[in-house]
């Protein structure tokens, strides 16, 4: 271009505000181009939408959320539940914070944390969480610095929805008093596993209300008993299984009552973690004592009697006589999870194997662990695959002829190569089988800071946190309301009695396999392990 | 006094600087729509990956569903606004100075500098200089070597006016 052109900045003519009709095409050349843009960019759009209707149509599943499940708190303080804790430690702790009382020391911590770092939702998902309106009444723990803490949390003033303090609960140092005390109207059982039975089956005798931890019992026979209990009594019976509140889990459900997997012949769950702490090597607390613990209550319930332990106290699950190991730790989530999404209920059969591979610190439940559970009423096998010592994650897949579902914290089916239901649309190039055809992530849009391993194992499975409406809420949190919603106004907990039993028979097969080295089967009509 | 040339680049030089304005204004145009119509888009996974100096205050954000949902749409609707100025050439200068912020924004979160690693997958290999860096550096060229009063809406925008005392033009 030379300089006697025109040029748009000085017109040709005097007259400034005339631009020239060359002026103007150097103005406005580059405007057509947003045209091919919007071109392309709508074309991309209709074909990106066409082929997600199609697939969604043929699926059959809403791409929102299931449905959010109501959670009725009855306000009035006549419908205050006073509730006990029977063992306040890790577990026990974290059910009565999430029930609205954190312990002051906790509190303290979780500050010191978000100050620390700021994606550390943990201080802010207990202050959001609902008012259950209930009172910690009673608070019955063998070790006196637990019962103390419990007793401290009871009266806690930093409560969720600027719930006031109540009045410090009692300390009971037997169960059995507090059953009697005609101070709880329902206990929140959190104490080893061997215990579990023994005191959902005198709760259920005192009429009270049940929230018992996983595994619901230690052997196959104190499930009969505690069963058998429960469902001859009026209680309302809460197994803790938080996964029953996840929202994947859920939609995962969905999934499956949509068929779009197809016939499912394998589900595989697994436990990766690498942590000591993972693998049960707990802390001993300073002021653990034969003088602050009592031994013999403690191990009234274990068939094998031993010296005062503080490994034994403190790190219960490392030993068949308090707990089952893999088996009623983390199996019993896992298979939960499964039955829920497939209410697939007992087993036909269980082989399980495996041994104490890496953690040879005296424990006698083993660190690596599998179990094969066959279905041939519903032509499918579970697999449950799990070690202490390493933490690949390999999460929950269900693999079906059409397609396989892959369920963690969020939910992801990708059709089969091979698909018969799908082959058409394969070949339409309308469902990628190297992609996922349909992803589901609930939650909000941010970050959360889930520091350690095994929370991130836990995170993963749903175990800690789920979404409501784009709200992160505590799954632990939604389980027990849930169960008090059903105390207040009927209806039926969604890990209730039933679930319970199955969940503690298929363990108890997984366990005995393992221990007798041989393949176990179930008779639905005796109602035993064989 | 030195004179100003109203247009110094030779047709080639133009044509070849407007290209580069075009093809750097529909990419950060697409990003910006690309989000917008995502409704599970958000920005928090890739702040919340931030290394090297910036790393806490990037993490703050990501940890804040508010900032979260602010950075959103600062980032949906200014890539738009970059994008579409940079098309039309309309602020054209203002658009450039923009983009090289967010560019640069971008880069600092997660440079690809030694000894710093990263969950999320790139799509090639970087070493220091990455695709981000590089757009930024073409966008600093746009900057040096403007076109907006050439080619685009800029030339009607900031035409020279007459001086005070110049006869008004005849209506």
């Amino acid at each position: 271009m030379t300089d006697d052109q025109e040029k748009p900045g000085t017109p040709a003519s005097d007259d400034w505000t005339q631009v020239s009709r060359r002026g103007w095409i150097k103005t406005l050349v580059s405007v057509p181009v947003l045209g091919v843009f919007f071109y392309n960019f709508l074309r991309k759009r209709a074909a990106d939408e066409a082929k997600k209707q199609a697939v969604m149509a043929e699926l059959g599943v809403q791409e929102s959320g299931p449905a959010v499940i109501a959670n009725a708190i009855s306000k009035p303080p006549s419908e205050r539940i006073r509730v006990g804790i029977i063992g306040y430690g890790g577990e026990g702790e974290a059910l009565v914070r999430h029930a609205g009382f954190a312990a002051p020391d906790w509190i303290e911590d979780a500050r010191k944390r978000v100050a620390d770092d700021p994606r550390d939702k943990q201080l802010e998902t207990y202050l959001t969480q609902d008012d259950l309106n209930i009172a910690i009444t009673g608070v019955c723990d063998v070790f006196d610095v637990r019962a103390e803490r419990g007793v401290a949390a009871s009266a806690i003033d930093v409560r969720p929805g600027n719930g006031g303090s109540n009045p410090p609960a009692k300390r009971f140092r037997r169960y059995t008093d507090m059953l009697e005390s005609g101070d709880v109207d329902a206990v929140i059982i959190g104490t080893p596993d061997s215990w579990h039975a023994r005191m959902t089956v005198d709760a259920a005798a005192a009429g009270i209300h049940v929230y018992c931890e996983k595994c619901f019992t230690r052997t196959e026979e104190e499930a009969l008993a505690a069963h058998a209990a429960v469902t001859n009594s009026n209680i309302v019976f809460q197994l803790g299984h938080q996964n029953r509140q996840s929202e994947a889990h859920n939609k995962a459900r969905e999934v499956i009552a949509a068929n779009i997997l197809g016939p499912i012949t394998l589900v595989e769950s697994t436990t990766n973690r690498n942590t000591p702490w993972g693998a049960w090597v707990w802390d001993i607390h300073e002021k653990g004592s034969p003088e602050t613990i009592d031994w013999a209550q403690f191990e009234e319930t274990a068939p094998n009697k031993v010296p005062f332990s503080l490994e034994r106290f403190f790190r219960w699950r490392c030993w068949f006589d308090y707990g089952t190991g893999l088996a009623g730790d983390l199996l019993s989530h896992e298979y939960d999870g499964v039955n829920q999404i497939l209410q697939v209920g007992i087993p036909a059969s269980c082989v399980a194997s495996g041994g104490i591979y890496y953690f040879k610190d005296g424990r006698d439940v083993p660190d690596t662990f599998q179990a094969v559970y066959e279905y041939p009423d519903r032509d499918l096998t579970f697999v449950y695959s799990a070690t202490l010592a390493n933490g690949r994650d390999r999460g929950l897949t269900f693999m079906g002829h059409d397609a396989s579902m892959r369920v963690s914290g969020s939910l992801s089916v990708q059709a089969e190569y091979d698909s018969t239901r799908y082959q058409q649309k394969i070949e339409d190039k309308l469902i990628d089988p190297s992609q996922p055809m349909f992803t589901y992530r609930p939650g909000f849009k941010g970050i959360d800071a889930v520091t350690s391993a095994t929370e991130r194992y836990f995170a993963s499975r749903g175990l800690l946190y789920t979404y409501r409406g784009g709200r992160r809420v505590s799954a632990y949190h939604l389980l027990i309301g849930e169960w008090l919603d059903v105390i207040r106004n009927g209806g039926e907990t969604s890990c209730n009695i039933e679930r319970a039993f199955e969940e503690a028979i298929t363990c108890h097969m997984a366990t005995r396999s393992y221990l007798e080295n041989r393949k176990v089967t179930w008779d639905p009509v005796r109602r035993r392990i064989v | 006094m030195t004179t100003v040339k109203a247009n110094p680049y030779t047709g080639f030089q133009l044509g070849a600087l407007v290209a580069l304005r075009l093809l750097i204004g529909w990419h950060f145009f697409y990003e910006g729509l690309a989000k917008l119509v995502n409704p599970y888009w958000t920005s928090a996974e890739y702040i919340d990956q931030a290394s090297w100096l910036f790393k806490g205050m990037f993490e703050s954000i990501a940890a804040s569903p508010g900032m979260v949902t602010a950075v959103d749409a600062l980032n949906v609707w200014g890539l738009m606004a970059i994008g579409l100025g940079l098309i039309v050439g309309l602020l054209t200068r203002t658009a450039t100075v923009a983009g090289i912020v967010v560019l640069g924004l971008y880069y600092i979160v997660a440079p690809p500098f030694v000894g710093l690693s990263y969950a999320m997958p790139t799509e090639g290999s970087y070493l220091v200089v990455n695709k981000v860096l590089i757009e930024a550096v073409a966008l600093l060229v746009l900057f040096a070597f403007p076109t907006g009063r050439q080619i685009g809406i800029d030339a009607v925008v900031f035409r020279k006016r007459p001086a005070l005392g110049q006869p008004q033009p005849q209506a």
